[in-house]
């Protein structure tokens, strides 16, 4: 660690004013800053400062906090593949496998993302803003393991300029940028984003193939299901031990909802992530869950999923613990939290069971909520507003 | 009654003027600056769509369609006049946005000045046209599917415009780039609304 700190420190006076590249001062900060707290801070006793933790440690924890669900995409990555090709390999093989195709997916995210926003800080002159930190380890996660890398990179681009440079940066989006990038994907691609062919790796060359192995996601199998035989039998493909810990195929990072468990432990502990969020969504997915369950018919097998396994497949509790949480996007009060949250599960559910055209629906889901964030907050606050004014009256009519 | 809620949420979320058709634009940009004068020009053209979408199914039904005209007698029955459905759609719009002009003028003068212009400006809102060739189009079959549907279009607009502007009070304090200030970025939002509302795209009711 110091002999990182002295080649920072003997590198430091060649960014400075009067040094050799001035321009590219924000660049070397922002690397001088991942490991070291800078030394110009804001006074101990600023008016404003509540915690010691500051922007870039806070995106800090949230990568360190996805770490359990890349790890255990690294490994699922490797296992679909072989299991697909019907060879029995080692825990090791599987592992590499996995890291070969999954490292240059989140090389490429990062690669495409910070340089853009290394561009936009470069013709602003401003300071950069290391908001890409944690949207670059998400958007990796969310998209299927075998998305060609250029699409990746067109689609970061267009998230970090459209969805978050136009608003002028870090804190100022309006949508979360790595679901802006997934949505863009989705609906610029679809043929490499949906269908059965693209969540395992190398299935869609055909190459290999055991007989009648079926490359689709859970949902995607259940979606299409003709009636209630066929949707029981695809449904008994899988337990639920299966499902809850992620040997399941699907996007990297969101198979498995024990990993992304420990991820929301640690986003509760630290207190990044909003506990409000997380459980009210949980709650709206639930209830949604339930009443179909309760009004299902034959002619819709779907709608008989079992209400908690919803919770387990798909992007469901990825979303609601790392994408619905984004301070950012989210609604900011506390009572909005909680509806915000709420109409997140239940637009999900929605969306999966009721929307033919899309097996899963969380994505969609969370950006329709954040358009709909600004204006829950307006009506929380505006209530606020009303029932502090009616106190303030009865409270002068009684005096 | 199942067929009129389906109507309802089709026309609010599926079909939505704004997001699907892009219709009514100029309002929706111009008026979408404060959440309070959005809602108040929203619940305009969800009134204006009420009235007028029905009383449109009315003229569509016993005048200017094929045949429409029988109930006057036996040799009516094969006279067209569709070709005057423009017009006279129109002509029941421009009416009708008169009305309401004078009732906010009279009873909500606070939002008469905000809306301004924009208000007279209701009567060519191509919302509201679309809302009644759109009935013509998909020819409901009773007057309450098309009011239900008046109701649900200009509801759906009022959403759209509503949640724009609680997004524009938000960003008022972003440091948007100055080229974009405005319009541009408002476009850019509108656009990126719009992904988010292709989640209710291919439900199928």
């Amino acid at each position: 660690m110091k002999s990182l700190l002295h080649i920072i420190e003997k590198l430091k006076p060649n960014f400075e004013k009067d040094g050799k590249y001035p321009k590219l001062k924000p660049l070397f900060e922002s690397f001088e800053t991942f490991l070291f707290v800078p030394a110009a801070t804001a006074p101990a006793k600023g008016a404003h400062i509540r915690d010691a933790i500051d922007l870039k440690r806070t995106m800090s924890i949230v990568v360190i906090a996805l770490l359990p669900a890349l790890l255990f995409g690294i490994w699922n990555a490797g296992f679909w593949h072989f299991k697909s090709q019907g060879i029995d390999a080692t825990f090791l093989q599987e592992v590499v496998h996995g890291l070969i195709k999954v490292i240059p997916l989140v090389i490429v995210s990062y690669a495409a993302g910070l340089g853009t926003e290394f561009l936009f800080v470069y013709l602003k002159g401003k300071e950069i803003e290391e908001g890409f930190l944690v949207s670059g380890m998400l958007i990796p996660l969310i998209v299927p393991v075998d998305v060609p890398l250029w699409m990746l990179a067109i689609a970061t681009v267009f998230a970090v300029i459209i969805g978050k440079e136009v608003f002028g940066g870090t804190g100022m989006n309006i949508v979360n940028p790595a679901l802006l990038a997934r949505a863009f994907l989705f609906f610029a691609y679809p043929s490499k984003m949906s269908g059965d062919k693209i969540w395992i790796s190398e299935f869609s060359s055909g190459e290999g193939i055991v007989d009648g192995f079926s490359g689709a996601t859970i949902l995607g199998e259940l979606a299409t299901a003709p009636d209630q035989a066929a949707f029981n039998a695809l449904h008994d493909k899988y337990s639920i031990a299966d499902m809850f810990f992620g040997f399941i195929p699907g996007s990297v990072g969101e198979t498995s909802a024990f990993a992304i468990l420990i991820g929301a432990a640690i986003l509760l502990y630290t207190g990044v992530g909003s506990w409000r969020i997380m459980l009210s969504g949980l709650l709206g997915g639930l209830a949604m869950g339930l009443l179909l369950n309760l009004v299902a018919t034959p002619t819709n097998p779907y709608m008989s999923l079992p209400f908690y396994e919803h919770i387990f497949l798909g992007g469901f509790a990825f979303g609601l613990v790392f994408m619905a949480t984004d301070p950012v996007t989210a609604a900011q009060t506390n009572m909005g939290k909680l509806i915000y949250g709420f109409l997140i599960g239940v637009m999900s559910i929605i969306i999966r069971v009721l929307n033919p055209a899309y097996p899963e629906g969380v994505m969609l889901a969370i950006l329709l909520m954040n358009v709909f964030a600004p204006l829950i907050d307006h009506y929380v606050v505006q209530a606020n507003i009303k029932r502090r004014l009616k106190r303030a009256k009865t409270a002068n009519v009684s005096k | 009654m199942e067929n009129l809620l389906d109507i309802f949420v089709k026309s609010v979320f599926i079909d939505n003027m704004i997001f699907a058709y892009f219709l009514g634009m100029c309002s929706y940009l111009a008026v979408s600056k404060t959440v309070n004068t959005s809602l108040g020009l929203g619940i305009a053209v969800v009134f204006v769509q009420v009235i007028t979408v029905p009383v449109n199914w009315l003229m569509e039904n016993y005048l200017l369609k094929a045949g429409a005209l029988s109930w006057l007698g036996e040799e009516f029955a094969d006279i067209d006049l569709s070709f005057l459905s423009f017009i006279m759609f129109i002509a029941i719009i421009a009416g009708m946005v008169q009305l309401v002009e004078m009732i906010v003028e009279k009873f909500a003068p606070a939002l008469y000045n905000s809306l301004g212009i924009f208000l007279p400006l209701i009567a060519v809102n191509c919302a509201i046209l679309g809302g009644s060739l759109f009935m013509q189009e998909r020819e409901y079959a009773t007057i309450a599917e098309a009011t239900v549907y008046g109701f649900g279009s200009g509801f759906g607009w009022a959403i759209a415009i509503v949640a724009l502007a609680a997004i524009r009070e938000k960003v008022r304090y972003s440091h948007i780039p100055a080229p974009l200030k405005g319009l541009g970025s408002t476009f850019i939002i509108t656009g990126l609304m719009a992904i988010a509302f292709m989640s209710f795209m291919g439900i199928k009711l």
